[in-house]
């Protein structure tokens, strides 16, 4: 069934869900408040990070197999995707979490002081022992928003500001904006900052393990760097505090000290839409489609969540992170 | 049962409810451990117009006891302020009260500990002060109105066990009535238990579960382990004797003395 078709909302999974659509000949249509791609979205304030495996040290399972379609999709899409890995590391006294993370996932290797210093030079200066996730991929987050909606408009998609009246399935692609229709959808607070720090040369995505304060830190060439990001059971989507900011920052100078004379572009705070158990679902409500809850993982699983909506809608293929409901009163 | 401000509690674990993969294998650990109270913090999760509701009301489901906590705060000011926030959240007189003095380490300030808890108990709170083994501070606490001590067993998040034996068993003779319950620096089921044996009346951690492969298995592990050592405490167990001794009698062989 391929009858008139409207997305409602133009962050990272509505305009997932509206290529993978308008590349299978749907007639929809995108309904967002705002013009353009912009920090009214979490989307916006994400890391780009296409780690499914490391993210598979506290995720569970779909995210690591699902995360995996990522990086080619994006690729696919025309979007710039730099696949050159990721590299985990730990400060001295953390060494330890890196066994227990190494133990946790899969797709890495063991660096030594050597190894590092051959793909990031400026971090075997100061830590001797890495892992180092080689499929992995990272993308510009912003500019793949853009790109997408570009794409779509090119593609003679119709974006609107307002809903106005609707025939035929909605798919709700609202993120946390959608609690009025999903009662057990909840924000996860995230804080974030960018850097320009031209005296760190890095070429992958970092992440710096540690019990309290883990960072990453994403290269977005020039010498900016997008560092996050706290998670805080909280639906706040303002208010970046002085505590999580300079933990933040605490922990790209023990990363490397020469941050501790970037320059701060920018402070950035959003809630992340999930679900209870974190995982994000596709919910079938009459003829309204929900596809929300993707948390942290936004770039990384929109996608797989993209295919699976477009697979229900024309071929009736259920998928499997799907539920199905009457509505709540 | 044990009791807390006369507040009856069928289980002596104590689980904090931060740092869990998600809220539905929060949930699991506290099925499978059976856990009887759960930890909350509001320090940061507040925010404005009570943004952290969607999570607090996701730990009132779980159907145990709430015991909201003062963890981040370092003064006294921080810690009475947010234990008055938790009081009007949670609606209950319990507050978990933690004056961190060593940003490193999280060790207790001693002394705001001190002040913050009278302060409290004056205005009517029931305190469950993080401390340490340190006889005279517990004094101090008894004489602030607390009822309830909560010494730690390590550092936090540090997951080392009972790192001062000999100060937690002086402790725990010094104050032979006061409930007490080990908290922070638990890392495996068998830690839980020593401190059960050792005449403690409950135990409390969260890192060691939350952050397991498998913290609702490890939440089990934790569960039974604080159930087998309150029962060999209740069981009064042997004495250790340095030398073997037969429990049936070698025959042929005269008394070795």
């Amino acid at each position: 069934m391929t009858g008139p078709v409207t997305i409602l909302g133009a962050g990272v999974a509505g305009l997932c869900v509206a290529s993978e659509l308008a590349a299978r000949g749907v007639d929809l249509r995108v309904v967002d408040p705002q013009p353009q791609p912009g920090p009214h979205a979490c989307s916006w304030w994400a890391g780009g990070m296409l780690a499914p495996f490391c993210e598979g040290e506290t995720a569970e399972e779909p995210v690591v197999r699902l995360g995996q379609e990522a990086a080619a999709w994006w690729a696919r899409q025309g979007v710039e995707v730099t696949r050159n890995g990721s590299v985990v590391i730990a400060l001295g006294r953390d060494r330890r979490e890196l066994d227990r993370f190494a133990r946790r996932t899969e797709g890495h290797a063991q660096l030594d002081r050597d190894g590092l210093s051959r793909i990031e030079p400026h971090l075997g200066d100061r830590f001797d022992r890495a892992l180092f996730f080689e499929s992995e991929a990272h993308i510009a987050p912003r500019a793949a928003l853009a790109h997408l909606r570009a794409s779509l408009e090119r593609a003679g998609v119709r974006f609107e500001r307002e809903q106005g009246s609707v025939a035929g399935t909605v798919i709700d692609c609202r993120g946390l904006a959608a609690q009025d229709a999903l009662r057990d959808l909840r924000g996860v607070k995230g804080e974030m900052a960018v850097l320009r720090a031209p005296d760190i040369d890095l070429q992958r995505p970092v992440r710096l393990l540690h019990p309290r304060y883990p960072l990453y830190l994403v290269p977005r060439g020039d010498g900016v760097f997008m560092l996050g990001a706290t998670q805080i059971e909280s639906g706040e989507r303002t208010r970046a505090t002085l505590r999580s900011v300079t933990e933040l920052f605490n922990a790209a100078y023990a990363l490397h000290p020469a941050f501790g004379e970037a320059e701060i572009l920018e402070i950035g705070v959003d809630a992340r839409p999930a679900f209870p158990d974190n995982l994000p679902r596709i919910r079938r409500r009459g003829d309204t489609i929900h596809v929300n809850g993707l948390f942290r993982h936004g770039f990384l699983l929109a996608p797989a969540l993209a295919r699976m909506v477009a697979d229900l809608l024309m071929q009736g293929t259920i998928p499997e992170v799907m539920d199905e409901d009457h509505g709540e009163r | 049962m044990v009791s807390f401000y006369g507040t009856e509690v069928a289980s002596r674990l104590m689980l904090g409810t931060a740092q869990y993969p998600s809220p539905a294998i929060l949930e699991q650990a506290f099925r499978r451990s059976g856990a009887g109270i759960a930890t909350v913090s509001v320090r940061r999760e507040a925010g404005g117009e009570r943004a952290g509701a969607a999570f607090w009301d996701l730990v009132k489901q779980l159907d145990v006891k709430v015991l909201p906590n003062t963890a981040g705060c370092h003064s006294v000011r921080e810690a009475v302020t947010t234990a008055q926030m938790a009081r009007e959240l949670f609606d209950t007189p319990w507050i978990k009260l933690e004056v961190i003095g060593h940003a490193d380490t999280l060790q207790p300030d001693p002394f705001g500990l001190v002040e913050a808890a009278r302060i409290l108990t004056d205005e009517g709170f029931q305190v469950f002060p993080y401390t340490t083994e340190d006889i005279v501070l517990a004094d101090r606490l008894l004489e602030a109105g607390c009822e309830v001590l909560m010494p730690w067993g390590a550092p936090i998040g540090t997951g080392l066990g009972l790192t001062n034996i000999y100060g937690l068993r002086t402790l725990r003779a010094q104050f032979p009535d006061v409930p007490m319950v080990v908290d922070a620096g638990l890392g495996l089921p068998s830690q839980a238990a020593q401190a059960m044996e050792m005449a403690f009346d409950a135990v409390l951690l969260n890192t060691a579960v939350a952050k397991a492969g498998d913290p609702a298995a490890m939440a089990e592990g934790f569960g039974r382990a604080v159930e087998a050592g309150r029962l060999a405490y209740e069981a009064d167990p042997m004495e250790p004797r340095d030398m073997a001794a037969p429990s049936t009698p070698l025959i042929g062989k005269a008394f070795l003395e």
